[in-house]
């Protein structure tokens, strides 16, 4: 069989985990390979040992059939392996050109050699459709069109075997499909494509066989063709997922939360407000979806409403009140609870250890404190119940310092503080950004929960499946503006995927 | 398997934490021999254990003037260990400590009209309060202008160097000594039975230690510091900011008044340090009226790191410095130079800021060795070593799973 790149009964570990146990994962010529598996299977790690980030307890790496060391990423880039960052690694304030060049410029008497280079850029550009225009500048250019500087940078190294680290978290749909075009031309250009992802459809879509990793163990290796999706996640997950977010039809009553032409004025002097004249009602037992291309202002939007950022004009009232110029604290008290986007920037004390996460929100009420000393074991039996009730997994229970515990169950940390404390309105941003299937079903059912209790819930999505398949109501925000109102029932990812790039604009209109 | 056990405890917080101080200290004390042997290298071993027995040569008064000279220490300590707790970074603590002294002793000369024991009691509370001042000015200009804390608080540092200076000269001054004039005998800190415990007997004369109530106040103090820290919804929300403000802001916590707050706090520390000082009688210190700016203040900040900002701790490396300060003046009957042993003292402190780095190193380095006595079989449960000092994984994943199952026989 001819494979390019084998990596044979790899094991690497850290202290207190394996996180890769005898992994064997073998790369055709010519074939687009998927490495698919819940986040913490152990699939960057593999990667990372495969680009001479980590060397790995036991196990060798063949290329063409012989045994190599990679000891860093530069032994890596010599066998010809390229990787597409999830982040891409680019500067933003050079050209596409000098982007593409960077480490590996041609120079003559210390001066650069642009002209040669350019030539090559653009060749490799027509030959494989990756349309770029080389002297723009990396900011002023789309993410869909930086992603394509990414490849353009392996394509430029001569690098034969490509991996995407999740390439399409950031892409809209249409960009998405795009991109799978791009990677089939380059596959049938000789190149052999290192997928990583968790989404099935992408799967189907372009690989030719898939391996699923689960816990950092090798499940098996799979032809996409004849395996359906359904069999796929089950060998990622270990038991059948439900893709479908099982829910009855809303019952929306009264309102909860009216946002009344609102504005925020930027950070950054000069730039246009990132939300712009903006009006939306929120009621009683409906999941409302705010879906949007990361940064067209949901960010703002959803930091003006949690008091995080003053409103610059337009009123926000919450069961009737106007809460535009509250405190977070009085907001918070007056109901309204947020899972934040960013959970290790704002959503916990990282060093804080579990229950005193838990209470981050509530520490003051009486009970908890008394005289203003913390109440430690009523604390600590809160935490408890929480952690119990939803299933949060941590090393030393409520006393785990938050810093070692994994993503999903900081995540569900986090939703269980916020759910708990019964809010009127619940906001949730990106709650199942970065997670696994089994926790992304689990965060679902307690978005839906909250609507069948007849609370209010806001979402706010890049994920397309998410936006579909949760809400009962999707508002569209484009540049700081909500350009449609759609209902999930009457519209398509398609449709979705004109209104957010922009390309087609609908009326939202609220009744007062 | 006892090797087993030993490497675990110094991977228990706590523990590491006493074990890496104690680390930094003996490397620097070590360092403080070398300065001795290139000094004069006939003499260093007697030097070096004169230093060493330091506090403990000078009898009960000896020790005495160990907590006599550790409580400024304890104070400015615990100021800028307060302060680190919530992310803020005090080296005004010399300032807020000379204010706090000037005010005690204003107090203590002028007030007189005060009865007995409110005296002492009033020229305290004054100092605290001017202490706070010292530091209120920072952090208001912290919180709402942006002004960082360094910058502030360095400048408050000369204006009170200045200020002091100016109040002694005019108010308090003693021309014949360039030195603040004796406090009234009622602002005299009490004993509290310290003086039956800390003095020594030359000839037929008792000679008593400087140390006062002083030095219990201060260690009181530390342990109240501890519990606001520890067990409070104030230090809750202190500590919160300082680990992380955005998260603070987030759930609601009032970040600027915190941070205003926090510097006050620290400033009254600094400043009772100050006024706990200069209020203990003929024997005491005196403000020297010279443009320099208090050692007691920047020894805070070593005190602090020594003991990584633990109230309790800080209680303890402050008496090590001042233990080694008074080791270091007995150094000079071996004719050492006194520089030399400023020397030493400023290598020992300097060393000792290492515990931090001690402090993340040990783990890592026993659980290597544990690794390599059980081989690499090394499969732990996951309760038992999931650990703040894992490197970072690349990529997307960095959290491993901690799942029940996850890696675990």
């Amino acid at each position: 069989m001819d494979y390019i790149i084998e990596m044979l009964n790899i094991r690497k570990e850290f202290p207190g985990i394996v996180a890769n146990d005898d992994i064997t994962l073998q790369l055709k010529r010519g074939e687009i390979h998927a490495l698919l598996g819940e986040n913490g299977a152990g699939k960057s790690t593999l990667m990372s040992v495969l680009f001479g980030m980590y060397t790995p307890e036991k196990g060798v790496i063949k290329k063409n059939g012989e045994e190599v060391k990679i000891k860093d990423p530069n032994d890596a880039n010599a066998l010809g392996i390229g990787m597409v960052h999830q982040h891409f690694k680019l500067v933003k304030n050079f050209t596409v050109l000098q982007n593409i060049i960077l480490g590996v410029e041609d120079t003559s008497k210390g001066m650069l050699q642009l002209k040669e280079a350019k030539r090559k850029v653009l060749e490799l550009s027509e030959k494989y459709g990756l349309k770029i225009d080389p002297d723009a500048l990396i900011e002023d250019i789309t993410v869909g069109q930086q992603q394509r500087v990414e490849i353009l940078k392996m394509l430029y190294r001569e690098n034969e075997v490509l991996i995407f680290d999740e390439p399409t978290a950031v892409l809209t749909p249409q960009e998405i499909d795009e991109l799978m075009k791009i990677m089939k031309s380059l596959v049938a250009e000789g190149k052999s494509i290192l997928f990583i992802t968790h989404k099935l459809n992408e799967i189907k879509a372009v690989a030719d066989r898939c391996s699923v990793l689960r816990k950092g163990r090798y499940i098996g290796t799979v032809d996409v063709a004849s395996t359906s999706k359904e069999t796929m996640s089950e060998m990622m997950v270990g038991h059948q997922v439900n893709f479908k977010v099982d829910k009855a039809p809303a019952n929306p009553t009264e309102k909860v939360l009216s946002v009344r032409n609102l504005s925020v004025k930027s950070k950054d002097s000069g730039h246009k407000n990132p939300v712009n004249n903006v009006s939306f009602d929120v009621r009683k037992g409906e999941i409302v979806c705010i879906a949007g291309i990361d940064g067209n202002g949901q960010s703002e939007l959803v930091y003006a409403l949690a008091g995080m950022m003053p409103v610059l004009e337009g009123s926000i009232s919450l069961n009737g009140k106007d809460i535009t110029k509250d405190k977070i604290r009085s907001r918070n008290k007056a109901g309204l609870s947020h899972i934040p986007e960013d959970r290790h920037k704002d959503g916990l004390v990282l060093d804080y250890n579990l229950a005193e996460n838990i209470v981050l929100k509530n520490y003051f009420v009486p009970g908890f404190q008394k005289m203003g000393f913390i109440n430690k074991k009523k604390v600590n039996m809160y935490g408890q119940r929480l952690i119990d009730q939803y299933d949060v997994r941590s090393g030393q229970g409520i006393k785990t310092v938050v810093r070692s515990m994994s993503g999903g169950n900081q995540q569900k940390a986090i939703i269980a503080r916020e759910i708990e404390i019964d809010p009127e309105l619940l906001i949730a941003v990106q709650p199942t950004r970065g997670l696994d299937v089994g926790a992304i079903e689990y965060i679902h059912k307690q978005l839906v929960a909250q609507r069948d209790k007849g609370k209010a819930v806001l979402l706010v999505s890049l994920e397309l499946d998410e936006v579909m398949n949760v809400s009962d109501r999707i508002l569209v925000m484009y540049e700081g503006e909500l350009v449609a109102e759609l209902d999930p029932k009457e519209t398509d990812v398609r449709e979705l995927g004109l209104y957010m790039a922009g390309s087609k604009r609908g009326e939202v209109s609220v009744e007062d | 398997m006892k090797t087993n056990k030993t490497g675990k405890i110094l991977e228990n917080e706590g523990l590491n934490s006493v074990v890496s101080s104690l680390f930094a200290i003996a490397i620097g004390l070590l360092f403080g021999y070398i300065v001795l042997l290139i000094t004069d290298p006939s003499k260093a071993t007697d030097g070096f254990i004169t230093m060493i027995a330091g506090g403990f040569s000078g009898g009960g008064r000896g020790i005495g003037q160990v907590l006599y000279f550790a409580t400024p220490l304890i104070m400015t300590g615990l100021s800028v260990g307060f302060a680190f707790k919530t992310g803020l970074f005090n080296i005004g603590a010399s300032g807020q400590f000379i204010m706090g002294a000037v005010t005690a002793i204003y107090v203590g000369v002028h007030w007189t009209f005060l009865p007995g024991a409110t005296h002492w009691i009033v020229a305290l509370i004054m100092a605290t309060l001017v202490g706070a001042l010292w530091g209120f000015i920072p952090g208001l200009l912290k919180a709402y202008l942006n002004v960082h804390e360094v910058i502030a608080t360095i400048m408050m540092n000369y204006i009170g160097m200045y200020l002091c200076n100016h109040i002694v000269k005019t108010t308090v001054y003693d021309a014949s000594k360039n030195l603040s004039m004796n406090v009234a005998e009622t602002a005299v800190l009490p004993k509290w039975g310290m003086d039956d415990i800390f003095y020594t007997h030359v000839g037929t004369f008792k000679d008593i230690s400087t140390v006062n109530a002083g030095f219990i106040i201060s260690v009181v103090v530390a342990i109240i510091i501890y519990i606001i820290l520890n067990k409070t919804t104030f230090g809750y929300e202190l500590k919160a900011c300082g680990h992380n403000p955005n998260a603070s802001k987030y759930a609601g916590i009032n970040a600027k008044r915190n941070i205003v707050l926090s510097m006050t706090i620290a400033g009254a520390l600094a400043g009772l340090g100050g006024g706990l000082v200069f209020l203990s009688g003929p024997t005491g210190r005196r403000i020297n009226v010279v443009d320099e700016l208090a050692t007691e203040g920047f020894n805070g900040i070593s005190v602090a790191l020594l003991a990584v900002s633990n109230p309790i701790g800080i209680i303890f490396s402050a008496l090590f410095i001042a233990y080694l300060t008074q080791g270091g003046t007995y150094l000079q009957t071996l004719d050492f130079m006194p520089e030399v042993i400023e020397i030493i003292i400023a290598c020992i402190i300097y060393f000792s800021a290492f515990a931090l780095i001690f402090k993340k190193l040990l783990p890592t380095i026993s659980r290597k060795l544990r690794a390599k006595k059980e081989g690499t079989s090394m499969r732990v449960g996951s309760d038992s070593s999931v650990d703040v000092a894992r490197p970072e994984s690349v990529g997307d994943e960095p959290e491993q799973g901690h799942n029940d199952d996850g890696g675990v026989i």
